[in-house]
């Protein structure tokens, strides 16, 4: 591992043996490179000459763009050469729209930190955001509940917007920077050519990206931000665990009967799937609802006022209840509240629905992916092509944007050291790092959606308890709200 | 070890004067040259595994991580940053024994003009062929397949740091060595070395664990007789560089120059 050469750096007098574990290290690495490439021989090449860039980034969605901006104001990346291919149209968003977009995120402070940092914060405040400081968890079968909120209630646990509002505010931060980043718009990749992973006679020694125009590219380091069927992640070949939660998320604006101060979200595990209701406005919210995916059909077929009473009846209802789950919830409470007076907590009932908004309902398939590297010889993996998981934890965005601000600083870094930017050895950095970070986000997540997926009385009872118990204890909700925050 | 004040009376003027009682009588030949044909031909044999990050010279690859920032950092201090993302703009450096480029090219990126040299021709096309590739790296770093004596001879007083990263075990003659480096070194130029040190611990580790044991290093890689210990180094450096001439007077000025041994 890269710490312990470090360690063992320190000692004096060590002769040259140390370097020996980098090489291990670095050996591991490299027999991830390309066996049989086809990597294109430099005679092909007459023209002078397919243009060499230090970084593209392909994809240009929230987290493409974001790494876009925050690589191109790094400091130790001035005068590289950036490129950003996207697929679809340049988004610009001069005023916001009277109606609320479908999609949003839940962008956790670590997140609104990078924003902050590559200046599109302010842009995303300008146009539309939500901050909200509480969050209610509760169970369908049972009155289990756990709430978060931070200890001063003034503070923002996290903001709701919306992913069109983000999107436009990255575009127009990298609107100011022209000279560092190039943006191609409407362009797609048709094809990657591997480097072999050493110098070998005459083979070019970068990543070839063919677009659709016929024109091909040359790059250092290629960053896949594509999404979850990323296209650089199939070609480069890289194992991707993934499963399909036979599962899809419905996902509306809804008007609320009534104004309120609105700053809390709810969520309630429903057999069928957990629903969500996140802050928009006092009068607005947005439901993410994921279900089965003929419940999800279904629901996209009821007319308004049918679907607004499904909604209302899934927060509000309980049917589910048993008898058995109640007595035992019940008496652990009482329990708890005798060892904990104070980590108890009333449930509260979200707000009633009243009427939907003017953009329709769409549903969309739900599954979990993990790619098992997300890096290869001058390539890396970043956001949903890396990772993708349900959105009960409302993490998918944040996972991403984590993965950009260890990335930049990884290539800053390299740069300050004068090296090849797309070199195994700090790429590795950014692998570990993050892997360790998001693997354990990752199965928790799954976790809980397997975990309330069922009501099985045992693991109702089970979950309640649980539940029950770590509601009671603060620092326990602290640590996790930490680990959400980052 | 040796006489420690010579460091402060002796300082070395224009003329050169090299303190022989100093340096250790070990093998060294005679030659008036740098190059040790053996040597040459142990390098000449390898030339086109150089990039090969596993292969061969693996271990010079990871060393960049240590070397890399040293130079660096110790060139900002001397010369102050110039533009950002490229920090050692405007500076010209020598990389002595450049093999085939592993630490010329970052030196180039991080916006140095570098000359790299080597007597080894093969890895001198080795070393071309790899930045042919890149054309803005191909602007800062040049070539030459020649021996430091021939390039003195060339430029005078024509760099502001000289590098000679693991190169000083390999060469005939050291004295030599220190006299073309004060020749094409600026007033007030750094001097740069890398390089093993020459104690039982560095022949333990360094010959028997790295070439013999864990094959890190390909075996006759190096001679232990021809490590030399820090203090050795300092005093060949002492000599080679030279101060500016504002601050030159009858006291030693220590020149700006770090010489690090390790191992």
């Amino acid at each position: 591992m890269h710490c312990l050469t470090k360690a063992l750096l320190t000692l004096n007098g060590g002769g040259r043996c140390y370097t020996g574990l980098t090489c291990l290290n670095g050996a591991r690495a490299l027999s991830r490179g390309f066996c049989n490439s086809g990597a294109a021989e430099r005679g092909e090449s007459n023209k002078n000459e397919n243009e060499l860039y230090d970084i593209i980034i392909s994809g240009g969605g929230m987290v493409g763009t974001a790494m876009a901006c925050s690589l191109g104001m790094d400091p130790n990346l001035a005068g590289k050469k950036i490129l950003l291919l996207e697929a679809g149209n340049k988004k610009i968003m001069d005023k916001v729209p009277e109606g609320y977009g479908t999609r949003v995120s839940s962008i956790n402070p670590g997140s609104a930190n990078l924003l902050s940092g590559i200046g599109a914060w302010d842009h995303i405040v300008n146009l539309r955001c939500k901050p909200y400081q509480r969050m209610q968890v509760w169970d369908a079968c049972s009155d289990a509940l756990i709430t978060f909120d931070k200890e001063n209630l003034e503070d923002e646990m996290a903001y709701i917007v919306e992913n069109d509002v983000i999107v436009a505010a990255l575009t127009k931060q990298l609107d100011t920077l022209p000279d560092q980043v190039k943006v191609q718009y409407r362009t797609k990749v048709v094809k990657y050519t591997w480097p072999k992973s050493y110098q070998v006679a005459d083979s070019i020694p970068w990543v070839q990206v063919k677009l659709a125009s016929g024109e091909t590219l040359q790059t250092k380091l290629l960053i896949g931000a594509d999404g979850p069927n990323s296209m650089v992640r199939k070609e480069a070949g890289i194992p991707t665990v993934k499963w399909n939660y036979d599962q899809s998320a419905v996902v509306a604006v809804l008007k609320l009967s009534e104004p309120t101060e609105n700053n809390v979200a709810w969520q309630r595990f429903l057999p069928t799937g957990p629903i969500a209701m996140l802050p928009l406005s006092d009068t607005l919210s947005s439901l993410v609802w994921s279900t089965s995916h003929r419940h999800a059909e279904e629901l996209l077929e009821l007319d308004e006022e049918s679907f607004v009473d499904a909604i209302n009846s899934a927060f509000w209802s309980n049917d589910n209840h048993s008898e058995l789950i109640e007595t035992a919830g019940s008496l652990f409470r009482t329990a708890l509240s005798f060892l904990m007076p104070s980590g108890t907590s009333a449930r509260q009932l979200p707000p009633s629905v009243a009427g939907i908004g003017p953009k329709s309902r769409v549903m969309f398939p739900l599954g979990m992916g993990h790619a098992s590297e997300y890096i290869r010889h001058r390539v890396a993996l970043i956001g949903d092509a890396a990772h993708r998981v349900h959105p009960l934890a409302g993490q998918g965005a944040n996972l991403g944007f984590g993965d950009v601000a260890c990335l930049t600083k990884v290539l800053s870094q390299a740069a300050f050291n004068g090296q090849d930017l797309g070199a195994m050895q700090h790429l590795l950095e950014y692998e570990t790092e993050r892997q360790r970070h998001n693997l354990p986000m990752m199965a928790a997540i799954d976790l809980m959606k397997r975990l309330y997926s069922t009501n099985v009385a045992p693991v109702v009872l089970l979950r309640t308890l649980g539940l029950q118990a770590t509601n009671a204890v603060p620092p326990v909700k602290e640590q996790i709200m930490a680990f959400a925050s980052k | 070890e040796g006489g420690g004040s010579r460091i402060e009376c002796d300082y070395p003027t224009p003329s050169v004067q090299l303190d022989y009682e100093t340096c250790p009588q070990t093998i060294r030949s005679a030659s008036q040259s740098t190059l040790d044909p053996s040597e040459a031909k142990k390098f000449q044999l390898l030339a086109n595994k150089w990039w090969d990050e596993r292969g061969e010279f693996a271990a010079l690859h990871s060393m960049n991580s240590l070397r890399v920032p040293f130079i660096r950092d110790n060139l900002l201090n001397v010369h102050g940053g110039r533009q950002l993302g490229k920090p050692l703009s405007s500076i010209r450096i020598l990389d002595v024994g450049c093999g085939g480029g592993l630490l010329t090219e970052p030196l180039g990126r991080l916006g140095a003009d570098v000359l790299g040299i080597d007597p080894v021709e093969d890895s001198i096309r080795t070393a071309e062929l790899h930045v042919s590739f890149d054309p803005v790296l191909q602007e800062q770093v040049r070539y030459r397949a020649c021996t430091l004596e021939e390039l003195s001879e060339e430029e005078a007083e024509g760099f502001d740091a000289v590098v000679a990263s693991e190169v000083v075990e390999h060469l005939a003659d050291l004295d030599t060595f220190a006299l073309c480096c004060h020749q094409v070194l600026k007033p007030g130029g750094s001097l740069f070395i890398t390089t093993l040190n020459k104690t039982n611990l560095s022949y333990a580790l360094g010959i028997v664990a790295a070439e013999r044991l864990l094959r890190i290093v390909p075996s006759g890689t190096h001679e232990w007789e021809k490590f030399i210990s820090p203090s050795t180094a300092i005093n060949y450096a002492l000599h080679a560089v030279k101060p500016r001439e504002a601050l030159q007077s009858d006291h030693a000025q220590p020149p700006p120059q770090p010489s690090q041994t390790e191992g």
